[in-house]
């Protein structure tokens, strides 16, 4: 028997990044194969060049960004030296793709029937009858429930995961050789996830489908991949097939990156029983109403009788899916949302209760470190005007603020000399280490990190989570810690309250939690927690 | 959709309302004379009386305010002071060459604004690109009045194709008309097809980075038909934007296009009016922009609506 042609092969490909980036090349001399029915995860960090791979598959790379050397071919078929219009039939006939951010990827002002059958319309098949009919079947093929309903309504009228099977149904159209997904299921929910995923899966083993598959996300490699590629800065550092690489890495680098992955096994508990209460909610209730009239129908209930205390060095991890109120409530502990209900008390200080003129003193006592470490610092302001403005609203004089502002960018691993330069000068990780000094110079006996780790790569995840539990055994820290990655709250939380429609359905021990979840939707989220069945 | 525009007509009228008892308290009611302004110092006290008489200004403001605004719901709009003619007549006049030219002026306007600056973008940096930034800034430096003055310079009185001016009325035949209308139009059109172009640029821009363009072309729609079934449609909400607040300008700067050209129409009625201190006139006039600046406003709104159904369902 003769060897297979492989769906996807990409020969020494090197791609050249314009004069200014930080470095020469995008990829180099990268070598790929992927065989029909196989699914190929390439793997890796942030700037690893791993979307440009995607991208030069189906020759839209971005402005500035050019093929050097090397090859791809797509069964068998030279793909670099096609025209324009052969592109344009290569994309969607050979390569469906699927991208990340569900939110956008969709025309906001088409209907997801048009947009489907465009691709029927594109490549000049069917007629628009028959278009109409095989766009009906395959929103139903990617178990769309409805798909009549579906077909009529716009992109903004569906949730993140409908989107992303719309965008699943419109790349297998036309029964593509090869399937790129581009991080397909970083955007969703775990549930929504887990489904993705298996859909995906699925579909592969249906139709035969070759896949190449975008991720940063090691538990995702586990659930989907046959073989994975892991890149690192443009270059390939292993490859081989999942079980080799998820147990038996040869490259530092891929060990690293699978070190960095928090385990779903919680570390002992510490000891925090004669800690004193730094913060406890009582009670907390939140309701968004809709705009105009009928306003009942549009009333939502983002946070419903939640209460919790946390101790002194203690965190209480706040889990749940997107739109359960776990910021909702968050916003509240800290009053940037007034609560409509409930109480809050900090201390002996009943925070919930106080005037805007009494409260302003006393907003030191509780501080948050937000989620986007690139929109939540001010572009305008040095890294020392941001850490020292908080202290001196409070009265600190500015030349004490400033040197308490180098103090702390120490305390958190910066240099000292950071305070004379501007956020856009720092990475990702840098800029959270930066939000954490700037909540901490305001001495806060409890502080609120919502996802406040989720936009980083894992091997930075893992130092910031080692930088937080570090301040809070050495300041005695009470932490309100919002996440949808429960991988993350089994490592870092005391407790763990799972949210679900604006309430705790759950609050226990994180331990006791990830052992023996009491409520069944406690039990849905972890079940869908990706790869915990290959990497715990 | 419907209850939007419901909503906004009723917004509508509340704003002309308030717009009319605006322009009725600055005129009538704030200290100083209505009279004595519009007769000027030198009028004589038994002169001054009687206009007082005429225009009813001994009766209590709240009367006058309702005999006015009755009176427009009506197609009263009082007896001018100047010109001893109903204001409404001469009004209707007038209208019937300041709405063709404002119209005429915003067709010329966004069909060269919009080709224009969708193709600039999507060749971004070639020569259409250049050549349209070049045009934007021409046409964003030089004033209309003064682009009216070179036209009737080199297309009236060098080539002779076009009257330098005055309006020979409706009734000699479309054309005529049309020719005296089109110098005006072009010279008030250009300056904010200027900026259109910009707008438009800027917009189509942004549009085409977006992810669902990319969406588009991965699913192998080609450069063309992408351009025009995902790229227009989205970037034309941010221009409706500009150009709604372009229409209310397009009516505001025919004041000084119609001078130009010595085209009798509202524009050079509101300066005449202004001239001889024709309080009834201006009074009517004002309410009358302002109200063409409202409607404008609404139909933007219902245009909004037609154009991005996120904001149909939100409301």
């Amino acid at each position: 028997m003769t060897d297979p042609v492989p769906v996807l092969s990409v020969e020494k490909l090197t791609l050249g990044l314009p004069g200014l980036a930080d470095r020469r090349h995008a990829i180099q001399d990268l070598s790929l194969a992927i065989m029909p029915g196989e699914t190929l995860c390439v793997v890796g960090e942030s700037g690893s060049g791993k979307s440009m791979t995607a991208m030069a598959t189906i020759g839209l790379l971005p402005r500035g960004v050019n093929v050097l050397s090397g090859g791809i071919r797509l069964a068998g078929r030279d793909l670099l030296s096609l025209t324009e219009a052969q592109w344009c039939d290569v994309r969607g006939r050979d390569v469906g793709t699927v991208f990340q951010e569900p939110m956008t990827s969709l025309n906001p002002v088409m209907r997801v029937a048009d947009q489907i059958a465009e691709t029927f319309r594109a490549h000049g098949l069917l007629n628009p009858a028959e278009r109409d009919r095989r766009t009906l079947s395959l929103l139903s093929e990617v178990n769309l429930p409805n798909p009549e309903l579906i077909a009529r309504a716009y992109p903004h009228e569906l949730s993140g995961g409908q989107r992303q099977r719309v965008m699943i149904a419109m790349a297998l159209a036309l029964e593509p050789k090869l399937l790129i997904a581009d991080e397909p299921t970083t955007a969703l929910d775990v549930t929504t996830q887990a489904q993705v995923l298996k859909l995906i899966d699925n579909l592969r083993h249906k139709k035969g489908t070759a896949v190449l598959f975008i991720t940063h996300d090691f538990g995702v490699v586990a659930e989907i991949a046959d073989r994975v590629a892991v890149l690192q800065n443009g270059v390939l550092v292993e490859q081989g097939p999942v079980d080799q690489i998820l147990h038996r890495p040869e490259h530092p680098y891929t060990r690293r990156l699978l070190a960095a992955v928090p385990s779903l096994t919680p570390p002992p508990p510490k000891a925090l029983t004669g800690e004193p209460i730094s913060i406890k909610v009582d009670a907390l209730t939140k309701t968004y109403g809709g705009r105009g009239w009928p306003r009942k129908s549009r009333e939502v209930q983002a946070a419903d009788a939640v209460s919790f205390e946390i101790r002194r060095g203690e965190t209480l991890g706040l889990v749940g899916e997107s739109g359960s109120g776990k910021s909702t409530v968050g916003r509240c502990v800290l009053r940037l949302v007034e609560p409509d209900g409930g109480s809050i008390t900090i201390g002996d200080v009943a925070f919930g209760a106080l005037t805007q003129r009494q409260l302003r003193p006393e907003r030191r006592r509780i501080q948050m470190v937000f989620q986007d470490p690139f929109a939540s610092l001010n572009p305008r302001r040095t890294v020392g005007q941001i850490i020292a403005e908080g202290p001196i609203t409070q009265g600190e004089t500015p030349s004490k603020a400033l040197d308490r502002a180098r103090r702390l960018l120490d305390q958190v691993g910066l240099s000292e000399s950071a305070v004379d330069r501007y956020p856009h000068e720092f990475s990702g990780g840098q800029r959270q280490r930066i939000g954490i000094a700037r909540a901490l110079a305001m001495r806060p006996d409890v502080l609120v990190a919502d996802e406040a780790v989720s936009a980083l790569d894992v091997s930075v995840q893992a130092e910031i989570l080692k930088l937080i539990r570090g301040l809070q055994a050495e300041l005695g820290l009470a932490i309100l810690f919002i996440t949808h990655d429960l991988r993350v709250a089994a490592q870092l939380c005391d407790r763990v309250a799972v949210m679900q429609k604006g309430r705790i359905v759950e609050m226990a021990e994180t331990a006791q939690l990830f052992a023996s979840p009491k409520d069944a939707y406690t039990r849905q989220l972890l079940a869908a927690v990706p790869g915990a069945e290959r990497m715990g | 959709m419907l209850r939007l525009i419901a909503t906004r007509l009723l917004s509508l009228a509340i704003t002309l309302m308030a717009v009319s008892l605006a322009i009725f308290l600055i005129l009538e009611v704030l200290p100083g004379d209505p009279a004595a302004i519009m007769l000027g110092t030198a009028a004589r006290e038994d002169t001054l009386a009687a206009l007082r008489l005429e225009m009813g200004l001994d009766r209590p403001a709240l009367v006058r305010y309702l005999e006015w605004v009755g009176g427009i719901l009506h197609g009263d709009l009082g007896t001018s002071f100047t010109y001893k003619l109903p204001v409404s007549t001469l009004v209707a006049e007038r209208l019937a060459i300041t709405v063709p030219l404002s119209l005429l002026a915003i067709l010329i306007s966004t069909a060269l604004a919009l080709p224009l600056g969708v193709a600039a973008a999507a060749k971004r940096d070639g020569p259409v690109d250049k050549a349209v930034l070049v045009f934007s800034q021409l046409g964003v430096a030089v004033p209309n009045f003064w682009i009216g003055l070179l036209f009737i310079l080199f297309f009236s009185t060098y080539l002779g194709w076009f009257p330098a001016g005055g309006f020979p009325g409706w009734a000699g035949g479309i054309v005529p008309a049309f020719k005296a209308l089109l110098l005006p139009a072009v010279a008030l059109a250009l300056p904010q097809a200027a900026v259109l172009t910009r707008v438009t640029r800027s917009a189509t821009l942004e549009v085409i980075g977006a992810d669902f363009v990319r969406t588009a072309r991965a699913k192998g729609v080609d450069r063309s038909a992408t351009l025009r079934r995902h790229v227009v449609p989205n970037a034309l909400i941010p221009v409706t934007t500009i150009l709604g607040l372009q229409l209310s300008f397009f009516f505001g700067g025919a004041i000084l296009v119609e001078n130009v050209f010595n085209l009798p129409g509202l524009g050079r009625l509101a300066y005449q009016a202004l001239a001889q201190r024709d309080l009834i006139v201006i009074k009517d006039i004002v309410l009358i922009f302002a109200g063409i600046v409202i409607v404008v406003n609404f139909l933007v709104d219902i245009g909004y609506a037609l154009l991005d159904p996120r904001l149909r369902s939100r409301s």
